[in-house]
């Protein structure tokens, strides 16, 4: 007998957990650019993104959520940067952010 | 000779009692406590330089003994005017001037339920961080060592819950201070600290809070803990937003502390109700200007030293002290 589909499905949470997440890529990440830990999160990198205003690539969105462990679907969301560099003009922090975009593909590309 | 009472022996009330002598007043300490020194004395190291607070404490103290200031200990004040304080019990000591350096209140964190402090195990106040500090002995309930610690941030302060509108401003330093100290006490732990906003505002601050990130490896979360909640094997589970990538965020710590407020003290009202003394919407007293008579009352003859006008840093609190001094003189004619 067919299952009667009722249109329900189960959500994911949406929570990020901490516990759950594996922070080892996130952590060398951040061994190899502790500058990246500079970030106090102002979102001017991504005010000047020429990516981020023709589509949703969100680049300090994007980095806070591989610090917390996140990384699906965020080497993808990468492709979207086409390393122009002027986030790195802007950030008041001093970080090199093209080198983060470039450092994050590189340990994802093979995670 | 012209005599000025100092309600409150802190380090604003002991200041103010120096730069007074060294100009030819009399002053006369009053303090509620065993010794003088105030909230300093449960200090551990200061921000951002990390001198330890005896250093301060102890000059301070040193100088008042050999100046011979006047002190009464275990005094409490019951009212006071321009020209007298009456003090618990009765006693009236007449003065040309009073100087209120009565200072502040540590924000009850029992008061935030939701945190669990004298709940939980483990959840901790900065004010009970820097006893342990200062017992040289950091540990969990158990004596073991915390593998993740998290500091939450405006505890009792910008919180219209608890009726404290105003931020506390030195929390947010004192919170980057802990984490680094905890971070070297505990080298293998992770340590977070969520934030609305933080408010570095004094010399070399912003500096150690970007040493806190790049070199002592602090994860910074913009996001308030809502709730605390014991996990069935004894740690902390805490829920907050990740503000910056818009998701909650859960996790399980060994040690919360929280970052406690200044608030006004109790005794304010009564006080601004005898003196007849104008108070802020946040109970701290109101100074007669907040630019060109920052230390002086709305009435003649008492006068404002440290945080009993606004919560202050302790240099700010020295500063307010130097200030009242050469006012109070000017008004004497000394």
């Amino acid at each position: 007998m067919a299952a009667i589909n009722f249109g329900y499905t189960i959500s994911k949470p949406r929570a990020i957990d901490i516990d759950r997440n594996n922070l080892r890529k996130s952590d060398e990440i951040l061994r190899e650019m502790p500058e990246l830990q500079a970030c106090i999160g102002c979102g001017a990198c991504t005010a000047v993104c020429t990516a981020g205003c023709l589509t949703d690539f969100n680049i300090r969105r994007v980095h806070t959520l591989v610090r917390r462990g996140e990384y699906k679907g965020l080497y993808e969301e990468l492709n979207k940067c086409m390393l122009c560099g002027k986030c790195r003009l802007v950030c008041p922090r001093g970080i090199n952010t093209r080198g983060v975009i470039m450092l994050i593909k590189r340990k994802l590309g093979d995670f | 000779m012209k005599r000025v009472i100092i309600i409150g022996g802190g380090i604003a009330g002991m200041q103010s009692a120096l730069k007074l002598k060294h100009r030819g007043i009399e002053p006369l300490i009053i303090e509620k406590e065993t010794e003088l020194g105030g909230k300093l004395r449960g200090w551990y190291v200061l921000f951002p330089s990390f001198t330890p607070a005896s250093d301060v404490l102890n000059e301070l103290r040193n100088q008042v003994q050999k100046a011979g200031i006047a002190t009464r200990l275990n005094s409490t004040v019951e009212s006071f005017d321009r020209d007298h304080v009456i003090l618990k019990g009765g006693e009236r000591l007449d003065c040309d001037a009073v100087i209120l350096a009565s200072g502040f209140t540590l924000f009850d964190a029992r008061i935030k339920e939701e945190y669990g402090y004298g709940l939980y195990d483990n959840v901790y106040t900065s004010a009970d961080i820097e006893r342990m500090l200062n017992e040289g002995r950091v540990t969990m309930k158990n004596g073991e060592r915390p593998k993740r610690i998290a500091f939450l941030h405006c505890v009792g302060s910008r919180d219209e819950k608890v009726c404290q509108k105003h931020c506390s401003k030195v929390c947010c330093i004192t919170g980057v201070k802990q984490a680094v100290e905890l971070k070297q006490f505990f080298p293998e732990a992770d340590v977070f600290n969520f934030y609305m906003d933080i408010r570095m505002f004094g010399p070399g601050y912003e500096e150690m809070y970007r040493e806190a990130q790049i070199r002592h490896n602090i994860h910074f979360v913009r996001g308030r803990i809502s709730e605390a909640s014991p996990t069935i094997d004894g740690r902390i589970q805490i829920k907050a937003e990740d503000t910056l990538t818009g998701r909650p965020l859960h996790m399980s710590v060994d040690m919360l502390i929280l970052l406690i407020g200044m608030r006004a003290n109790d005794d304010n009202a009564s006080f601004a109700r005898s003196a007849g003394l104008e108070r802020a919407e946040n109970g701290f007293f109101a100074p007669r200007d907040q630019f060109l008579g920052n230390v002086e009352s709305n009435r003649e003859g008492i006068f404002y030293a440290g945080t009993i006008t606004a919560p202050k840093n302790i240099g700010e609190s020295l500063n307010d002290a130097a200030a009242v001094a050469d006012t109070v003189a000017q008004y004497l004619g000394a």
